[in-house]
Order: structure tokens, then C-alpha cells, then sequence
């Protein structure tokens, strides 16, 4: 089997255009969680959200583009602009017949959706846009990607809600780990950020109208937020050969389902990813360092979580660090396990524990180290991603510092 | 108040991203580059504009009611259909 290394990453979202400044916002700690800004918020009862700010289209994207790119799209293709030109990487001939984009997406093109039903069924017009369709489908991001980049290979989108970008860079992991190709481009995009977006989360009644707490016994629920991360995935002697930098190694996955509920988690589940995580990876638990929490800042997942990393790591448990960055840049949903691998990769490569922000109260029930409010310098040998999706859709990575 | 024409050309070269004076009467719209695309939002953008409903499926242009043969036959059509709908 191949080793797979990250040779190029890129990012959107409310920390930082790129991922230099959405590093160091998290070291500083910073929260990119604010008011919410659209049409009708003040309809919402829901108002905050960690919304890209200072973002201009049209500085980055032409008309005809504009015409075909949700914003979901145009995340996606500028945090992989940034992560193929630090990769250096050119797809021609075979490598651009062979590599290809696995994306994690969760709801499409909702913006556009939503405009679109405003315009149907508010103002009572009977004329779309013709790009509607081709615009809004989950899969446009990974199709525009491939285009721009002359990605041939297997190119698809992956759909499991919160856990889509987990489960999609497994699966592009596991293409360049068996050998079917030498690169693939990956990771996840989102923007739900709209009238009807937020509208329907306010529904579940899941979400937190002043801040994301995780793991604090005050927490009260989640913060929705927007944007995307792409990494470009590569064999290891591939990446050699040609003198790539490295920013960390791919180790192995696992993916379960609860088989339980639709939207409450489960400790089993959870655990039994964690398990089948470090058993694919090859790594003992007590090597483990640093988990990026799914920690979403709920009353049911945070508990959960910490309760099968109990369970998982026995002893160990109480030694590892592990953080929420959704205290930070909220939850990005499908594109959510894309952004937290920026974390992973920084606590890897940069000795640099992102923090849990907004703690404010121990809980009993989270009884671990959260690295609460600081940053915190530390070497850290073997990473975690945790993805929790609603449906009971596990997926969990393991990485390990390249030295 | 500017003529049919006039504005047609304008849509049509917005599309093509060219100058208005660059765009014929007798351009087609594969010599402007217009892909089909391109055809479906030029046609979204001139029901818009005049607000009427112009009688195209991408499947078959042929058989559409509508002549897109060269920029001279859409204004035509263009013409007659805000003619009948008057």
C-alpha cells in the first residue's frame, strides 16, 4: 500500500481567506462568529454565524463564471487555487487522466435555491435564471474544480451532512493509498448561510443565539458557519520524487453508522469509529496527541464525544488535548471536517494546539483536556479528526506529524 | 428609448462579450462564440427584457418556433413576439 502526504492546502472561511491568516486566527484564538448579514435576518430568530466578511466575487471570478458559481463554488475553487499552487502540481497528460476531486458537500447550492424561490414564490415571477440547475446541484463544486484544474480521474461528491468532508477525504485517501492514482484533489466546500438556510436549522431548535461553547457546561447549542478547505492528497514517493513540501501524513480512517437515530448521536458509534480509526492508521492509542473534536457545542455531542474518548483511550484519555474549532469558525457542515484538518495539520507541523474558545465552565460530563481559550505549544506525533454527522454517520482520520 | 434591435444586440454582445458595433445582423451566434449556454441565458435575459416568452426548447431548435439562425432572424422573432403579445 502507498503512503499518502498533503502536499498543498487552501481554505475560505470565517477566520481567513487563506490558510496562513485562518492559522493564525486560531492561534491568536480569535472568533469569526458574528451578526449574520442577508436579506431578511431580521426575520430569524437565529442571527449569527461565521460568515465569510470581506468578500468580494467579483474581484476573484468573471461574469460568466459568476453566472455558473454558487457561493459554495467559489469557495471551493478559491481555497483549491491556493492548495494546488502551493502543492506546485500541473495536470497534465497522466497524472491529470489519473488524479481527480472528492468533495464533501451537504446542501448545494441553497443561495441559490433560495434566491430562486424568493423570486418563484414572493415576488410571484414565472422566469428563472437558465443556470439554476447546473448552479445549485452538490456535485457543480467538484465539476467546476475538475474543469479548471484538468482533473480526469474519479471526481464526485460525497453527502453525509456534518461528516461529508471526513468521509470524502477517506475515500480520496484510500484511492491514492491503493494505488489508483498518485493525487487527488480533496476536502469540502459549504454555504448554507441564507434566509431559508438558517431558517430551517432555527427549526431543530439546536442552535445557540449568542455563541459556540464547546465542552462548557454553559454551552447551548451550535453556530452554523460557511466556507471551504481543499488539500491536495499525494503518494508519498510521488511527492519526493519531485520535492514536494510536506505538510503532514495520512495515516488511515475509519467510517461506522449508528443504525440508531436520525439526529441523536451515539457513543458506540462514535467509539467504534475512533477504534477502527487507530487500528487502520496502525498507531497505538497512546500515541495519540491531539483530537480535533466534532464538538459542535451542543448539550448531546459534546457529552458523547468526550464519553467515547473515554471509553477509546482508557487512561490516555486525560493525557491527549482535544479542541473544538467550531468556537471559532462554527460549523461549516459539510465542508466542517475539511477546515478542522487545518487544525490538525497545524498541531502536526507547527507544534501549535488550536484552542477551544468560549469556555467558560467545566462540565463533568466533557472532563478533558479542551485547551480552553489558548492556543497551547506542543509536539504532537499522531492527530484525530472527529465527524459526528446527523443520520448516525461516523468518519474519523488519523494523521501523523512528517518529520 | 432605444430600438428592438438595439437592445437585442446589446444582450447578445453582453453575452458574447464583445462591443455592440462588433455584433451583425448577419453574425451567427457560433461567429460570436455563443455556446448553447450562452443561447439559453441570452434568450432567459431577453424574455427579461421585453417580457415576453419565446418559444425555444435546447432538444430540438429546430423545430422551436423561433429562428436563431443569425442575429437578423432572432430580432425578427423577437419583433413578432412583442407584436402578437401587443
Amino acid at each position: 500500500m502507498k503512503r499518502v502526504v498533503i502536499t498543498g492546502a487552501g481554505t475560505i472561511n470565517a477566520l481567513g481567506h487563506d490558510v496562513p491568516s485562518t492559522l493564525e486566527s486560531m492561534r491568536e484564538g480569535r472568533c469569526g462568529i458574528g451578526d449574520l448579514e442577508f436579506k431578511d435576518v431580521e426575520r430569524l430568530s437565529i442571527r449569527i454565524g461565521g460568515q465569510v466578511k470581506g468578500y468580494d466575487p467579483v474581484a476573484r471570478f468573471n461574469r460568466q463564471q459568476l453566472a455558473l458559481y454558487d457561493r459554495f463554488t467559489q469557495f471551493t475553487l478559491i481555497s483549491a487555487r491556493e492548495a494546488i499552487r502551493q502543492a506546485g502540481l500541473e495536470f497534465t497528460g497522466e497524472l491529470a487522466a489519473r488524479a481527480g476531486a472528492i468533495l464533501g458537500n451537504s446542501g448545494g447550492g441553497m443561495t441559490t435555491l433560495d434566491e430562486n424561490y424568493r423570486s418563484v414564490y414572493e415576488e410571484g415571477k414565472n422566469r428563472v435564471h437558465p443556470f439554476v440547475v447546473p448552479k445549485l446541484m452538490n456535485n457543480a463544486a467538484a465539476s467546476h474544480l475538475s474543469m479548471e484544474f484538468n482533473l480526469k480521474g474519479p471526481t464526485f461528491t460525497v453527502s453525509t451532512a456534518c461528516a461529508s468532508s471526513n468521509h470524502a477525504m477517506a475515500q480520496a485517501f484510500q484511492m491514492v493509498h491503493g494505488g489508483i492514482t498518485p493525487v487527488m484533489v480533496t476536502g469540502g466546500s459549504e454555504s448554507m448561510l441564507c434566509f431559508g438556510g438558517v431558517k430551517a436549522w432555527e427549526g431543530l431548535r439546536v442552535m445557540s443565539r449568542d455563541a459556540c461553547r464547546p465542552f462548557s457546561a454553559n454551552r447551548n447549542g451550535m453556530v452554523q458557519g460557511e466556507g471551504a478547505a481543499i488539500f491536495v492528497f499525494e503518494e508519498l514517493e510521488h511527492a519526493k520524487k519531485r520535492g514536494a513540501c510536506i505538510l503532514a501524513e495520512v495515516l488511515g480512517f475509519a467510517m461506522t453508522s449508528d443504525a440508531a437515530d436520525i439526529v441523536m448521536p451515539s457513543k458506540q458509534g462514535a467509539s467504534r469509529a475512533i477504534e477502527g480509526a487507530l487500528r487502520d492508521a496502525r498507531v497505538n492509542r497512546d500515541e495519540v496527541g491531539y483530537i480535533n473534536a466534532h464538538g459542535t457545542g451542543t448539550a448531546a455531542n459534546d457529552k458523547t464525544e468526550c464519553a467515547a474518548v473515554a471509553d477509546v483511550f482508557g487512561h490516555h484519555a486525560d493525557k491527549l488535548m482535544i479542541t473544538s474549532t467550531k468556537s471559532m469558525h462554527a460549523h461549516l457542515i459539510g465542508a466542517t471536517g475539511a477546515v478542522e484538518l487545518l487544525a490538525c495539520i497545524m498541531a502536526l507541523r507547527d507544534g501549535i494546539i488550536a484552542p477551544t474558545i468560549g469556555y467558560e465552565e467545566p462540565d463533568p460530563e466533557c472532563a478533558l483536556d479542551v485547551v480552553p481559550n489558548e492556543a497551547r505549544e506542543a509536539q504532537v506525533e499522531v492527530a484525530l479528526s472527529n465527524a459526528f454527522a446527523f443520520g448516525g454517520l461516523n468518519a474519523v482520520l488519523a494523521l501523523r506529524r512528517f518529520a | 428609448m432605444s430600438t428592438i434591435q438595439d437592445r437585442v444586440i446589446a444582450i447578445i454582445a453582453e453575452q458574447a462579450v464583445l462591443e455592440p458595433a462588433d455584433v451583425t445582423l448577419d453574425s451567427t451566434l457560433e461567429d460570436l462564440g455563443i455556446d448553447s449556454l450562452g443561447l439559453v441565458e441570452s434568450i432567459f435575459a431577453i424574455e427579461e427584457a421585453f417580457d415576453i416568452s419565446v418559444p425555444f426548447n435546447a432538444n430540438e431548435p429546430e423545430k422551436s418556433d423561433f429562428d436563431i439562425s443569425s442575429v437578423r432572424s432572432i430580432i425578427a422573432g423577437i419583433e413578432r413576439l412583442i407584436a402578437e403579445q401587443a
